[in-house]
C-alpha cells in the first residue's frame, strides 16, 4: 500500500491529540495546508482502504469494562473452525493465529468481570479445549500511537 | 442478572437528579457511538450530539473529561499496521523473576519498537511467562534483529522466553464494551 505525502502526514500527525472543537477536520486541514473537505475525503478513503480502522478514541481497557487475553491450543487442521467459533462468542475483538502450541490468541471484552467469566466458561465448554486466561496484572506501555517507519515500508 | 453496562463512566450523582439521569443515558449512548469511531462530518461532535440526545458542547466536554480521567487513553487515527505492510508481529513472552518484572516492564515499554508491554500471571505448568511485549515490524528478520538488540541491551540472555509470531488475524477491531454484538 503506497500513500502520498499528505496521507502520511495525516497519519504521522494525528494518531493522538485530535482536536476537540466544533470543526476538528478544519483545524487539521489548516495545520497541514489542506482543505477541510480534503481531510474528510482522505480519512474516509483511508478507512475504506483499511489503512485506518477508525478515527476516534482508544479506550483504556481496565477502566472501560472487563477484558482478558486468552489462548487455546487448537488442532492444526481445525484452526479456522475454532477461530470462527471464537469470533462468534460475544465481545471478541482480537483473534490471532500464533506460532506456538497455544496457537489461537484472542481478547474478549464484556461490561463486567462476571459476564466476562460467564462468556469464557461457555466458550471453553463449547470448544472442549483447555484455555489459558491471562488477565493484565500491570500495563507498562502508554499508548501514544505508533511511529510509522515509511522508509522500511517503501 | 448482570447490568447491561459498566457504570464507571456515569456521573456520580446520576441517581439523585432526574436531569443528570437523562444525560447519563446520553453519555452511555455517546460511549457506544464513539466505539464505532468519530463521524466524518464537518461537525462530528454535533453529529454525535444528534445521535445521543446531548448537546454538542456536552459531547465535547465529556470527551475532554474522559481524556483527562484516562478512560480515553488516545484520541486520534487508529492505524491498521498490517495493511500498511507491517506484516510481522511477534508477541514475545518472558519468564522474569518476580522481583525484577516491574523494572524490566518499564524498561521494555520505553523501547521504541515495542508497541505494548504487559505483566500477566503465570499458569504453571503450561505457561511460565509473566511479561508480554509486542514487536511490530515489516518482516520477520527485522523483528528478530530488534529482539536480539533488546536481549543485548537489557541483559536478558539467560531469561527463558518464547517468540510467538502471528501468521493470521481472524479479527482485529477496537474494544466494544457497551455495544451489542
Amino acid at each position: 500500500m503506497t500513500l502520498d505525502a499528505a496521507d502520511r502526514q495525516l497519519i504521522d500527525s494525528y494518531q493522538r491529540n485530535l482536536p476537540v472543537c466544533e470543526r476538528p477536520y478544519e483545524e487539521i486541514a489548516r495545520s497541514l495546508g489542506l482543505t477541510e473537505a480534503e481531510v474528510i475525503h482522505r480519512l474516509s478513503a483511508l478507512q475504506e482502504k483499511q489503512v485506518l480502522s477508525r478515527v476516534g478514541p482508544v479506550f483504556e481497557h481496565s477502566q472501560a469494562g472487563a477484558s482478558l487475553l486468552a489462548a487455546v491450543a487448537a488442532p492444526e487442521a481445525q484452526m479456522d473452525l475454532v477461530a470462527a467459533r471464537i469470533n462468534r462468542a460475544p465481545g471478541v475483538n482480537h483473534n490471532y493465529a500464533r506460532e506456538h502450541t497455544y496457537n489461537l490468541w484472542f481478547v474478549m471484552t464484556a461490561p463486567d468481570h462476571e459476564l466476562l467469566d460467564e462468556h469464557l466458561d461457555e466458550l471453553e465448554h463449547e470448544l472442549r479445549l483447555p484455555m489459558l486466561r491471562l488477565p493484565m496484572v500491570e500495563g507498562y506501555h502508554i499508548d501514544l500511537g505508533f511511529d510509522i517507519d515509511w522508509e522500511a515500508l517503501s | 442478572m448482570s447490568q447491561p453496562f459498566s457504570a464507571d463512566y456515569l456521573p456520580r450523582d446520576s441517581a439523585t437528579s432526574r436531569s443528570t439521569e437523562v444525560s447519563a443515558w446520553g453519555l452511555l449512548r455517546l460511549r457506544k457511538q464513539l466505539e464505532q469511531g468519530l463521524p466524518l462530518t464537518p461537525r462530528p461532535f454535533q453529529t454525535l450530539a444528534e445521535r445521543t440526545g446531548l448537546s454538542e458542547q456536552e459531547v465535547m466536554d465529556a470527551i475532554t473529561q474522559w481524556q483527562s480521567d484516562g478512560l480515553i487513553k488516545r484520541f486520534g487515527l487508529v492505524v491498521k499496521h498490517r495493511t500498511l505492510g507491517y506484516n510481522a508481529n511477534a508477541m514475545v513472552v518472558w519468564n522474569i523473576p518476580d522481583e525484577q518484572v516491574q523494572a524490566l516492564g518499564k524498561a521494555m515499554a520505553a523501547v521504541p519498537f515495542i508497541t505494548l508491554c504487559y505483566q500477566r500471571p503465570r499458569r504453571l505448568p503450561d505457561w511460565p511467562y509473566n511479561l508480554f511485549c509486542m514487536i511490530h515490524g515489516t518482516n520477520r528478520e527485522r523483528v528478530l534483529a530488534q529482539l536480539a538488540c533488546l536481549i543485548d541491551d537489557q541483559n536478558l540472555q539467560h531469561i527463558q522466553h518464547a517468540v510467538l509470531f502471528s501468521n493470521k488475524a481472524y479479527r482485529q477491531r477496537g474494544g466494544r464494551y457497551v455495544s451489542h454484538d
